[in-house]
């Protein structure tokens, strides 16, 4: 049973689920799980931010935006954005909802991680990098054409089926 | 960034040898992300010039972050750590010095620093300092992709006409290579401490364990060589030109912002 939240805390998440990501602007920031927590602190409003990629370019605009909007909601005198890397954001922390809307662009959702401690991926592991599902066709037919695409969380396939080249938010 | 929380104030000694620590990290990352920039634009192929753009962009990525806890660390601005030193300032790895040279030489300087990263990375993901830690954890996640890349180019350029200069690449960088690991001033104190959780020998060790069945049977045997005591303070005409392209912007006005 989770409690419910308290009636100030539930006005900032709704605000957050309304900011769109800025590279991706089909999926919210709450979506894409990059809100690590909310708290009221004396009359400050903190809000903890965990970047997709370190050096994710959006992450200044991510502050800007959630400081001006939230600073709006008038809930405390100051809005602090917290950036950190722990806990570590996940490919896993995308919500359901952040990959229908990611598979509706046509972005690929991350295939889960592995369970278990992630370390690097050894060289015998490259082959069983999984193949993502096309978000046109849904066929699994599809090859990685490159791990780097246009930003640092996006990967390029194509598919064979529909002979449409798409890309695949990264697993990491 | 946000800091290690509840940990107290160093003393002198002990800040001067975590930013000895964090500083060499982050000039390696810094100088391998420009020289990969170098390529943009210019690659051989379309794939890997967005590839080599993107890898640049993770690398300077990992470099503010670091230099961000640098700075923290000693009250300075990142940016002036970053863009404003001198030349002999730098404390990246001899390995870092070349130029880019052609596409083979770049192959080989970015495999040897990306098995040599992920051995460090993995270790000071376990470190005493948790903002670093948890930098480092983070970092690892991405570097997989790098590494990836590395391997995949490896084992194209082992073949057929590539192979000549590929072997050359590798035998003229391995001796500078081994300074990713060249010993720190504090070592001994950072190991102490646990900030760095093994010493800088132990990690060489475990590098050229993971290096050499890779490598040898496509160059043959490689040289049992130490990490030289001068490996982060030597540097050259080409790094010196790098440092010329990577200041000219910050250089052109003081405090200019970009």
């Amino acid at each position: 049973m989770i409690a419910a939240r308290p009636e100030r805390e539930e006005r900032v998440w709704a605000e957050l689920a309304q900011i769109p990501d800025p590279e991706i602007p089909a999926i919210s920031v709450v979506d894409l799980g990059v809100i690590g927590g909310v708290a009221f602190e004396d009359d400050r409003l903190h809000v903890t931010l965990l970047p997709t990629f370190v050096g994710c370019p959006a992450i200044d605009v991510m502050r800007h935006e959630i400081t001006e909007r939230l600073g709006a909601l008038d809930l405390a005198g100051s809005v602090v954005v917290d950036v950190t890397f722990d806990p570590p954001w996940t490919s896993d922390r995308i919500s359901q909802h952040g990959r229908e809307r990611l598979r509706r662009s046509g972005f690929a959702p991350p295939a889960p991680m592995p369970s278990g401690p992630v370390g690097l991926i050894g060289i015998d592991d490259l082959v069983t990098m999984p193949d993502a599902v096309c978000p046109y066709c849904g066929s699994r037919d599809t090859t990685l054409e490159n791990p780097f695409g246009p930003t640092l969380c996006r990967a390029i396939y194509h598919c064979a089926a529909c002979r449409q080249p798409f890309e695949q938010f990264k697993r990491v | 960034m946000t800091a290690s929380p509840g940990l107290a104030p160093l003393e002198p000694a002990a800040r001067d040898a975590l930013a000895e620590l964090l500083l060499s990290v982050a000039d390696d990352e810094f100088v391998i992300g420009f020289w990969d920039s170098e390529w943009t634009g210019i690659a051989p192929m379309l794939e890997e010039d967005v590839a080599t753009s993107s890898i640049a962009q993770d690398e300077i990525g990992h470099a503010k972050a670091l230099y961000e806890l640098l700075a923290e660390l000693t009250d300075d601005d990142p940016d002036r750590i970053a863009f404003g030193r001198e030349v002999a300032d730098y404390r990246h790895a001899a390995l870092l010095n070349h130029a880019r040279g052609d596409w083979a030489f770049s192959v080989a300087r970015r495999y040897l620093y990306e098995t040599a990263d992920a051995v460090r990375l993995t270790a000071l993901a376990s470190s005493a300092h948790s903002g670093l830690a948890a930098l480092a954890g983070k970092m690892r996640r991405e570097e997989t992709y790098h590494m990836l890349h590395a391997d995949a180019w490896v084992r194209r350029l082992a073949d057929g006409e590539a192979r000549d200069r590929f072997v050359a690449a590798l035998l003229a960088l391995w001796a500078d290579a081994q300074d990713v690991f060249a010993p720190l001033e504090a070592g001994d104190r950072l190991v102490g401490e646990g900030w760095l959780p093994q010493p800088m020998s132990e990690l060489h060790a475990a590098w050229v364990a993971r290096v050499r069945p890779i490598l040898e049977p496509i160059v043959g045997d490689l040289a049992a060589l130490d990490p030289s005591p001068d490996g982060r303070r030597r540097r050259t005409d080409d790094f010196a030109w790098l440092h010329g392209e990577f200041t000219r912007v910050s250089g052109s006005e003081e405090g200019a912002l970009w």
